[in-house]
């Protein structure tokens, strides 16, 4: 590109809570170092908040070429307007190319007002990000109804947006050379467009929860009514692992929506993964990563996820999961001490 | 209170399994699967009916639809809203989160003054969950998402709690603004046929672009920064081993397997 800046920029929204960054912030610097490894690309890291500088200094060496800080008692709390007014000064002073958000419901928020406000493109829960020699981002997506997934592109608006769901980019294993932190404005000008926060609740995470665990069992919408859920759980419970859920089962109201796995739902990474009356959409798929060995039970054998796991049992689940349950429980069999 | 529901037409979830897609164009061959109103629309319709019960005021469901799909969106005067306004146009077609949240927010500010807009926080067919944030942007009104409880203070204010993966909290807000919900926030009611008898006469309103004070370069593909490179296959495709026999003799083999790997000791 004729008129491109001689330096060109990256940029990762630093989210965090009560000076904690979010894990998807450590995904994100990986990503971003990643993309921009031709010469003239710089990655920056826009950290907003109050009383930051601890944050600041755990960013560091994670992958930033600059942090930017913007630290202010407004800022203490996430309000919608007053994170959009730092984030809009600073984007349209330093003009970064590329700006990413975890698709966190701060993040999507947050990206979603900035693009309007700047009357930019914002692609959606992407599951990988290309850039190319021209500067140009392509944003990998799911696509709804088939096997495909789509390349999405910001042809003419900047800078170009989107949102990362937590847990699909790994966190680089080395430390990177240490970021220059620079302060930016933090300053709000007027309280409009806020509102008060009265009382606030942190969720309190529990140990076993799905992004953490070892075997996950995913019930689908063959599970077909809820009283057969108990089944997805005893199987999960039996191998010591932890019960997800695609979608439907959700929208049925068999299960809560915490439990759902994929692109709106969670990532997860465990080692053993089976799914059991789950057709294998993308969108499933997309949240299942890293694992071992993928299991698939169905009764339909030209099933997708057939095409995207290691071992398939082809019935009905109402037969295999019981018996596989049996097995399991059994005392093992043969010379074993 | 006056209030704006936005609603969208989706491929009915129920039957999303027998859609399939055009490689081509990447748009969807939905075969015979009917439309229905977005799933968590009807939760923020539900809403601001109950609103309206409690305190007054009036709800309008707003739609960016084609016109054929009218008779589903109907079912919002079923439901309780007062008045349907469809932004029906060919030169909306096509047009990302960005191009829809501008026609949207037109409308609301050519329909007069709000005190609320309410959204589902995200679809079921394409589910960015960005318009609602857009809305707000664009009527530069306070949004908030995730919303599970919606009230009215004494003094008129709005009472929301909101409830995301990092925690819930609780939040105070002058009206206008606009809110999202989640399926947490009620449970809509059940439609009777006396309530779409009753709802015949109400008020359907359709406007087109020439209607609202918007240039054709806000709206539609040329509206849309994002575009649609190509659709294409995933890399990671290997045909899982197919294990044989019957259900027993399987779940036998992988029982056995799964030992093996250290998945179940004992
Ligand atoms: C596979 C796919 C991926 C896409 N990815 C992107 C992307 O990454 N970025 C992008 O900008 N666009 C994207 N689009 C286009 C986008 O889906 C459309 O603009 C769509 O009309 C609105 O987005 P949504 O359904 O995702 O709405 P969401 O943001 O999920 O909807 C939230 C709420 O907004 C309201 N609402 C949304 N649309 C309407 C409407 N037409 N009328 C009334 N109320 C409405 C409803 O209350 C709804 O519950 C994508 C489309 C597809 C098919
Ligand atoms: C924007 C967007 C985001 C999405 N996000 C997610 C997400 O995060 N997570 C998610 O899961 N989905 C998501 N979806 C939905 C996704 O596209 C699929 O619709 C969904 O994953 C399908 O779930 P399923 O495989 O359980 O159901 P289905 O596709 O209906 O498959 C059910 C399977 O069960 C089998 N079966 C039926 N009965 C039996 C039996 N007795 N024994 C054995 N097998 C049986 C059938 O052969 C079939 O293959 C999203 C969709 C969109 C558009």
């Amino acid at each position: 590109m004729a008129n491109r800046q001689p330096e060109s920029r990256i940029w990762i929204f630093a989210e965090q809570r009560s000076g904690q960054p979010a894990d998807v912030v450590f995904e994100l610097l990986g990503k971003a170092r990643l993309l921009a490894a031709a010469p003239g690309w710089k990655v920056g890291a826009l950290l907003i908040g109050h009383n930051v500088s601890g944050t600041a200094a755990l960013l560091e060496n994670r992958g930033a070429d600059e942090i930017l800080v913007a630290d202010n008692p407004g800022l203490e709390d996430y309000r919608g307007g007053n994170y959009l007014a730092v984030v809009d000064r600073a984007v349209r002073n330093y003009q970064p190319d590329v700006v990413l958000f975890g698709a966190t419901a701060m993040g999507v928020d947050l990206a979603s007002r900035l693009a309007a406000r700047l009357r930019t493109g914002l692609s959606a829960h992407c599951i990988d990000l290309e850039l190319n020699e021209k500067g140009e981002l392509a944003a990998v997506i799911p696509w709804p109804g088939g096997d495909f997934l789509g390349r999405i592109v910001c042809p003419r608006h900047r800078p170009q947006m989107a949102t990362v769901s937590p847990g699909i980019f790994d966190v680089p294993r080395s430390d990177f050379p240490e970021a220059e932190v620079l302060t930016i404005d933090g300053a709000l000008n007027s309280d409009r467009g806020f509102y008060r926060i009265l009382e606030k609740k942190p969720e309190e995470r529990k140990p076993g929860d799905l992004e953490n665990a070892r075997v996950v069992v995913v019930g689908g919408y063959g599970i077909g009514a809820r009283e057969n859920w108990a089944l997805v759980e005893e199987l999960a419970s039996v191998l010591g692992g932890v019960a997800g859920a695609t979608r439907p089962p959700v929208d049925e109201g068999w299960v809560n929506a915490d439990l759902m796995v994929g692109q709106s739902g969670r990532t997860v990474h465990p080692r053993l993964y089976i799914g059991v009356g789950v057709s294998g959409h993308l969108h499933h798929l997309v949240g299942v990563k890293g694992t071992e060995l993928k299991v698939a039970v169905n009764q339909d054998t030209r099933a997708a996820i057939f095409d995207h796991c290691d071992l398939g049992l082809a019935g009905d689940y109402r037969e295999i999961i019981p018996a596989l349950i049996a097995a399991l429980k059994e005392p093992r069999a043969g010379g074993d001490l | 209170m006056e209030m704006i529901v936005c609603i969208k037409p989706v491929p009915d979830p129920k039957q999303a399994g027998k859609m399939t897609i055009d490689r081509e164009t990447g748009t969807m061959i939905r075969r015979d699967v009917p439309s229905v109103i977005n799933p968590l629309d009807r939760h923020a319709l539900e809403a601001s009916v109950r609103i309206r019960e409690r305190h007054g005021g009036r709800v309008t469901a707003l739609s960016m639809a084609p016109d054929d799909v009218l008779p589903v969106l109907k079912e919002s005067l079923a439901r309780g809203a007062d008045r349907l306004v469809l932004l029906s146009d060919r030169r909306f077609a096509g047009g990302d989160t960005l191009a829809t949240a501008c026609v949207i927010a037109a409308a609301v500010g050519h329909l007069g003054t709000f005190d609320l807009v309410m959204c589902g926080d995200e679809t079921t067919d394409s589910g960015t969950a960005q318009v609602s944030a857009q809305i707000a942007e664009f009527l530069d009104v306070p949004n908030i998402m995730h919303v599970d409880d919606c009230g009215v203070s004494p003094d008129g204010d709005l009472r929301l709690h909101s409830r995301n993966e990092e925690g819930a909290f609780t939040a105070e807000g002058q009206t206008p603004m606009v809110v999202s919900v989640t399926a947490d926030i009620n449970e809509p009611r059940y439609v009777t046929l006396m309530d779409v008898l009753d709802s015949e006469g109400k008020e359907v309103l359709i406007l087109s672009a020439d209607d609202l004070p918007l240039e054709e370069s806000w709206i539609g593909l040329e509206g849309s920064p994002t575009r649609v490179l190509e659709l294409f296959e995933p890399e990671r495709k290997s045909r899982a081993e197919m294990l044989s026999g019957t259900p027993a003799e399987q779940a036998a083999v992988l029982a056995d397997r799964l030992r093996r790997l250290g998945f179940r000791n004992g």
